[in-house]
């Protein structure tokens, strides 16, 4: 079924040779790695890293909606998606200052009745099919109108990031500078939260949107032990989620595993690697440098 | 006057306690001013507002120019990777904003003001590899940089040594030399007492403003320690100026 030109070759690039549905995947999926990590970068530096997850789950009311509105469809979907992870990520903001909580515990809160409420929802609508592949993803799921959603979104994305960069670098490492410097700070993470949320929607396309997340904040989080700047993070980032894409889609077709959890594990591989490996503050680097120091 | 500071009436608060209560007064332009008091007796609430992060719930604040705040050391992200010439060109904000480029002059100018705060050769050195006295002496570059008429600064010289805190005050009187106006919150008043002509005396209310001997009298930090330990749970609506 692969082709003629068995081997190892084949297996690398037989499933995108043969299948038009494995070669939408593939782009979108790249065109995502290019987009999705650098924020997560920008998450990681934050100390939010745990807000894209917020928003994945937060998301699914409104997609279980758009789901019983129009089906199996891109646009009702990632409208009701883009609607609820907004609500949940701005909402959980404004009311944790309002009633004085901690923000983590309202976001918790939140995502946690969301996601219940959007189970729900799906449940009974759909089927289990339906709720398998919403949750954990399809490449099956990424149709014409998908792939568009996906390239649209890292397009916007990285235009964005050329334009934000400065302020979001500022606002992350010295919010105070920022606003008495009247860099708009706010603004400008108000802008960030959208782009992430749309983000997350187009990932959760071939992911799943309990997947989503993967292969945003896996490669940033790795990127931490290999780079000592901002700039250097992303690009480390991208290089990982592409690579994480590219196996975990291949590991997806051979083993029939959901697209979504194939990519996230391959991530999730880079990531352990880089922990041991990585030149900052890698635990075996760490360990071997122990032993020597400078001379001044 | 380019450099002035006047608050009238001032009070800034935290819900419904107030940080600051009703305290009116200049910074003269070309004073240098050390604010002191006990813990939670509004310094920090009080350089906030004039650098316009805490909007004031009464009363108002007047400046002419542009500010420059010096944040605690503690609310800087000391893993975040940024480099040392980075963070000083921070302080071209003003002039660059969020778009345009720093160009060659703006990157000298931070260059330079590196040296000038003794590190030299640090430019590309990580903020996380910094000592506590030389991220501080990262930030007054950076306030060299901005080059403002005001500068605000809060408890600069904590978890500092000696040998920093002299050349950063060096450079304070420096300052002060270019007619600057500088606020200081500060805990060491020997410190205060050897380098700054006025103080501002605060426990929530003002108790004293003026020259530094006038106001650091026995009688006067008796009475900012009585005033700022009394928490009256059962506080009515202040009507003071209401």
């Amino acid at each position: 079924m692969i082709g003629d030109d068995a081997g190892a070759l084949g297996l690398l690039w037989g499933p995108f040779a043969e299948f038009g549905f494995m070669r939408r995947a593939l782009v979108g999926c790249i065109a995502l790695a290019l987009s999705g990590p650098a924020l997560g970068v920008f998450l990681v530096l934050r100390r939010m890293s745990l807000t894209a997850d917020v928003i994945a789950h937060g998301m699914l009311p409104g997609v279980a909606i758009g789901f019983l509105v129009g089906g199996l469809s891109v646009t009702a979907m990632s409208f009701g998606g883009l609607v609820a992870g907004l609500v949940v990520v701005v909402g959980a903001g404004a009311l944790s200052r309002a009633t004085g909580g901690r923000e983590d515990s309202t976001l918790a809160g939140l995502y946690l009745v969301a996601l219940a409420l959007g189970v729900a929802i799906v449940s009974t609508a759909g089927g289990a099919v339906d709720l398998t592949r919403l949750l954990f993803g399809s490449v099956l799921g990424v149709d014409d109108p998908a792939l568009l959603l996906m390239a649209g979104t890292a397009a916007v994305t990285l235009a964005w990031l050329a334009l934000a960069w400065r302020p979001l670098v500022l606002e992350c490492f010295d919010p105070g500078h920022a606003a008495a410097t009247g860099a708009r700070g706010g603004l400008w993470h108000l802008s960030f939260l959208g782009l992430l949320t749309l983000n997350v929607i187009a990932a959760a396309q071939a992911m799943g949107t309990l997947m989503a997340v993967g292969l945003m904040m896996l490669p940033a989080a790795a990127a931490r032990f290999w780079a000592r700047s901002v700039g250097g993070m992303v690009y480390a980032a991208v290089g990982f989620a592409i690579a994480a894409a590219v196996a975990g889609l291949l590991l997806s077709f051979h083993a029939d595993l959901p697209s979504g959890s194939a990519i996230v594990l391959c991530a999730g591989g880079i990531w352990a690697v880089s922990m041991l490996l990585g030149t900052v503050d890698g635990l075996l680097p760490k360990l071997l440098a122990r032993r020597r120091h400078l001379t001044g | 006057m380019i450099g002035a500071v006047r608050l009238r009436d001032l009070v800034v608060a935290h819900g419904q306690r107030p940080a600051v209560h009703h305290l009116s007064g200049e910074f003269a332009p070309g004073s240098m001013t050390a604010v002191v008091g006990p813990n939670g007796a509004g310094k920090s609430s009080l350089l906030r507002a004039i650098a316009g992060l805490h909007a004031p719930s009464h009363g108002g604040i007047e400046t002419s120019g542009a500010i420059a705040l010096l944040p605690q050391a503690a609310a800087i992200d000391r893993a975040f990777p940024i480099s040392c010439l980075d963070v000083v060109m921070l302080g071209l904000w003003a002039e660059c904003g969020a778009f345009r480029a720093v160009g060659r002059a703006g990157r000298a100018r931070a260059v330079a003001a590196l040296a000038s705060v003794g590190l030299d050769g640090f430019a590309g050195r990580p903020v996380g590899s910094l000592s506590a006295g030389q991220l501080q002496r990262v930030l007054f570059a950076r306030l060299l940089v901005q080059d403002a008429p005001v500068i605000l600064l809060d408890e600069p010289f904590n978890a500092v040594d000696a040998a920093t805190t002299a050349d950063l005050l060096r450079q304070l009187e420096l300052w002060h030399g270019q007619g600057r106006t500088i606020v200081a919150v500060l805990h060491d008043l020997d410190l205060v007492r050897a380098h700054f002509p006025q103080t501002l005396l605060l426990a929530r209310e003002p108790i004293a403003w003026g020259a530094t001997a006038d106001v650091l009298t026995a009688a006067n930090r008796l009475r900012a320690r009585g005033m700022s330990e009394g928490w009256d749970a059962e506080a009515e609506a202040c009507r003071q100026a209401a």
